[in-house]
């Protein structure tokens, strides 16, 4: 079930004219909050819809994109708690999540 | 993603067939696979695999690690009865994410004024629910309370494999709705099929109280049934 169509949403932006990168979570350990397959549409100017950790490490996931935006390259990365300053962009439920962020265009 | 690949996804998506996108991670070289193509496809084990349980997910390969991202149609929920409740049932359950259509042949109860937005068929639903292609990502929902138009469909839900049946009315309505299908050659195992009284038991009582309780049978019917058989 998905409540937003977010990659219907992806390929409007990029008619649009806008720089867009899609974001997918591609595995979770522990009590992830959002499954496995999971978007995140981001644009150039850091707008996003939907989400890949309900709310815990979004932010990160934007930053990431611009850059990937920028690169015009793939990328995965992995979120975790690991200690206390990682709490800004880590998942307070205590799993593990990797994303993939990649451009789209 | 190419936008190429992303707008031929799209499509597939609209015309509510399964996709899967398979992406090698190390590379970011990204293919589509449509259902209809999986054959030729050289991981056509793993994508099966994966359309069946309907599950996104990494699987290792000679090329490395490749995610398959799998895209099943979306939900339906499909309701006889353009009655109060399924005013308040039709839009929550878009907000779900289902796709919703509405049968019932009488015009005054189906009408555009009360059923804004929503797929609308004023017909006789053993005329048409053929034609709709009612499948295992479909939850069929009776609520006219009228034998005549409840009934038929009924029958049509319970020869295919939806994954949720529910029919409102008490438990004496219920009885009398089992006795007549059962006339009409249904066996006991088919009918234990059909949820009634329909919906959890949240002591519901306005109509969107009761398209909650509704609602929240079939998801957990969708979710912890499926969790049971992984």
């Amino acid at each position: 079930m998905q409540q937003e169509d977010l990659l219907g949403t992806a390929a409007a932006w990029r008619k649009e004219g806008r720089k867009v990168a899609l974001a997918t979570v591609t595995q979770t350990w522990g009590s992830a909050p959002r499954p496995v397959g999971s978007n995140l549409v981001i644009d150039g100017e850091g707008n996003f819809l939907g989400s890949v950790s309900g709310g815990c490490v979004e932010g990160a996931v934007v930053a990431e994109a611009l850059d990937v935006i920028e690169s015009g390259k793939p990328k995965l990365i992995s979120f975790g708690v690991a200690d206390q300053t990682a709490w800004e962009v880590g998942l307070s439920c205590g799993g593990k999540i990797s994303v993939y962020v990649e451009p789209v265009g | 993603m190419k936008l190429e690949l992303l707008t031929a996804l799209n499509e597939e998506r609209a015309a509510r067939r399964a996709a899967v996108v398979v992406t090698v991670l190390a590379s970011g070289e990204q293919r589509l696979v449509k259902a209809g193509d999986v054959a030729t496809d050289p991981l056509r084990g793993e994508i099966e695999k994966r359309l069946r349980s309907g599950k996104s997910g990494t699987e290792e390969t000679a090329d490395g690690n490749v995610f398959l991202t799998v895209f099943a149609p979306p939900l339906r929920l499909v309701v006889t009865g353009a009655v109060h409740i399924s005013q308040e049932l039709a839009p929550i359950a878009q907000r779900l994410g289902f796709d919703v259509t509405i049968i019932d042949p009488r015009t005054a109860f189906a009408t555009e004024e009360r059923f804004a937005g929503i797929k609308l068929l004023a017909e006789w639903p053993d005329k048409v629910l053929p034609g709709i292609g009612v499948d295992a990502h479909t939850a069929f929902v009776a609520l006219t309370h009228d034998p005549k138009i409840d009934d038929p469909a009924l029958l049509h839900a319970l020869s295919k494999d939806c994954f949720y049946i529910g029919a409102l009315g008490s438990r004496k309505t219920h009885g009398a709705r089992l006795e007549r299908l059962k006339a009409n050659g249904m066996s006991d195992a088919q009918l234990a099929r059909i949820h009634a009284p329909i919906g959890l038991d949240i002591g519901a009582v306005s109509p969107a109280e009761i398209a909650v309780s509704i609602l929240a049978e079939i998801v957990g019917t969708l979710r912890l049934e499926k969790a049971a058989t992984q």
